[in-house]
């Protein structure tokens, strides 16, 4: 099977400070997948050698069966790039710079104008075409970024970061499009900060720190790892004590809301029969925290506390 | 890509590239004209009617060959280290880095860019000298062969240095320290017949020399050095040039890490 994206034994060193240390990574072709790390993980760097900003020092990538050592052109071809930061020129206005982009991959300029139009009406910067970059707003510099790396309409597209500072609403937008981007067949890769967005949107995620893979696996089975999920809530009459609830560690907060942690494979239904016993009448319950986050930092810790990747 | 995608690629970049030095016409056409005209009007008119006759041509006729050699010079070069620099510094030369053009459509888009900044200028000096003097065109190729010649030869020098420079005054070092002298220096207001003949030898290692002479030549049918070998260095200096612009490309030296 050809993959959209595999990296094999992936290594960058910068200068003796070894940044990547042997990555192998698949990505399938359709999927929605999320790279996540804390800061300097080797994220970028990852990121950055599969779209030619950084040169490898050792290992293979390959885009779509195109190995980018013997045939980077034809990988290029497939891959869209959204960086963290903005790199288009300020004083281009909107229009030239899709455009432009388009050129550069081959598309006359008739159908990179048709193209571009496309996007931007898609991506709510029609309005702003003419407009120099410089004075976009930083959503609309996001949108841009996306417009250009769509163009040439890539089958894998990358997003560092997409929606950092970006406020709730363009946030919800964006993950509709990319949502929608996706099933109509692009593959997407992102890196981000923002777990529930991950847990949200992506079906596959690899965790990497210290420029090795902590995990690669699906978001489900990533998931099934949490051996206990917390729920927060809110009784009718707020509690000064916590209530001892059978097979279950319980907490009181200083709203008078209980913690309650539940063990993975317990049935909810227990939780609630305890709580009547108790004699406890619950108006609402909800997940503590993102699942996706408690793991992502207790796998990290681990990491950090074996000394992985040292 | 197939050929057709890659004029489509080299186009779109020549087009940028003019595109970006019109938009900021008074920063790129305008002081040109304005340096130069300075120069026809004091060095020619006034200082130039006491000098007398330069190898058989009144001083006017004699400097305005290489008044215009030295706009295509400066401005070629000006062009893309100005352009590339920036584009680094913005970081949006990614967008080039991410695309599948190959260096060398890269490489050839620029050099057109400058090459056409340079010839622009270069006929905005020359309408500007039909106010001063009358030109006569002894050999009309071999006229526009240097002046193109020269004008990709200092284009690919401002892309070397636009990909060594990590800040902007890298930009500007060698124009001031290295171009300017070597212009001034090389027969652009004088024949170097007039020199000792120590400095004669000297002057004959500078390359702008080679270039303002074979263009001089195409004008007023004068040299003080040989033609052809005039284009054979200036040829050998672009494969050269060319050569290592394209090995520092492939190396991603300045724009990779």
């Amino acid at each position: 099977m050809t993959y959209a994206l595999e990296i094999s034994a992936l290594e960058k060193t910068y200068g003796g400070v070894r940044a990547l240390d042997g990555i192998d990574l698949q990505v399938e072709q359709g999927d929605f997948f999320a790279l996540l790390g804390p800061n300097g993980a080797g994220k970028s760097t990852t990121l950055g050698i599969v779209s030619s900003l950084v040169n490898k020092t050792a290992g293979r990538v390959r885009i779509f069966g195109h190995d980018i050592d013997t045939e980077l052109s034809a990988a290029k071809m497939h891959l869209g790039v959204v960086p963290q930061e903005f790199n288009f020129n300020q004083f281009e206005k909107v229009i030239d710079i899709v455009v432009t982009q388009a050129g550069y991959y081959g598309i006359p300029r008739g159908q990179a104008l048709v193209n571009a139009d496309a996007l931007l009406h898609e991506l709510g910067l029609w309005d702003k075409r003419d407009v120099p970059s410089r004075m976009l707003s930083g959503g609309m510099k996001r949108r841009l970024m996306i417009a250009r790396a769509l163009v040439h309409k890539p089958r894998l597209l990358i997003l560092d970061e997409p929606t950092a500072g970006v406020d709730i609403e363009l946030r919800r937008s964006m993950w509709g499009f990319l949502e929608a981007m996706n099933r109509q067949g692009t593959t997407i890769i992102l890196t981000t900060h923002y777990l529930e967005e991950a847990e949200a949107l992506c079906r596959n995620i690899a965790i990497i720190d210290k420029g090795r893979i902590l995990q690669n696996t699906s978001k489900r089975a990533l998931l099934r790892q949490l051996q206990v999920e917390t729920f927060i809530l809110d009784p009718d009459t707020p509690l000064a004590v916590a209530p001892v609830l059978a097979g279950f560690d319980v907490r009181c907060d200083a709203d008078g809301h209980l913690e309650v942690d539940v063990p993975k494979g317990r049935p909810i239904n227990t939780l609630f029969h305890e709580l009547d016993k108790a004699g406890v009448q619950v108006n609402s319950m909800r997940t503590k925290a993102n699942r996706l986050e408690e793991l992502f930092v207790r796998l990290v810790e681990s990491n950090s506390q074996t000394g992985g990747g040292q | 890509m197939n050929r057709s995608a890659l004029w489509t690629a080299f186009a779109t970049i020549v087009i940028r590239e003019i595109r970006r030095f019109t938009r900021i016409w008074p920063q790129t056409m305008v002081p040109p004209a304005v340096t130069m005209t300075l120069y026809f009007i004091i060095f020619g008119s006034l200082i130039g009617s006491r000098i007398g006759e330069m190898e058989g041509f009144d001083y006017m006729s004699f400097i305005v060959p290489g008044l215009i050699m030295m706009s295509v010079i400066t401005n070629s070069y000006a062009n893309v280290v100005s352009s590339f620099f920036s584009m680094k510094f913005q970081r949006s030369v990614e967008e080039l880095l991410v695309s599948p053009v190959p260096n060398a459509v890269i490489l050839a888009g620029y050099v057109a860019g400058g090459v056409a900044r340079g010839i622009g200028v270069g006929l905005i000096v020359t309408l500007l000298s039909l106010a001063f003097t009358q030109l006569q065109i002894h050999n009309l190729p071999l006229m526009v062969l240097t002046v193109v010649l020269t004008a990709i030869l200092f284009s690919l020098g401002g892309f070397i240095n636009a990909l060594l420079a990590t800040k902007f005054d890298d930009i500007s070092i060698v124009p001031t320290f290295v171009l300017t002298p070597l212009t001034y220096l090389g027969g652009v207001f004088y024949s170097i017949q007039l020199l000792p003949e120590f400095w004669q030898g000297v002057s004959m290692v500078n390359p702008i020399l080679y270039m303002v002479n074979a263009f001089r030549f195409g004008i007023l049918g004068i040299s003080d050095v040989n033609v052809y070998l005039s284009l054979i260095m200036i040829f050998a200096f672009i494969v050269l040039l060319s050569a290592v612009a394209l090995v520092m490309l492939g190396r991603g030296k300045g724009i990779r890490h």
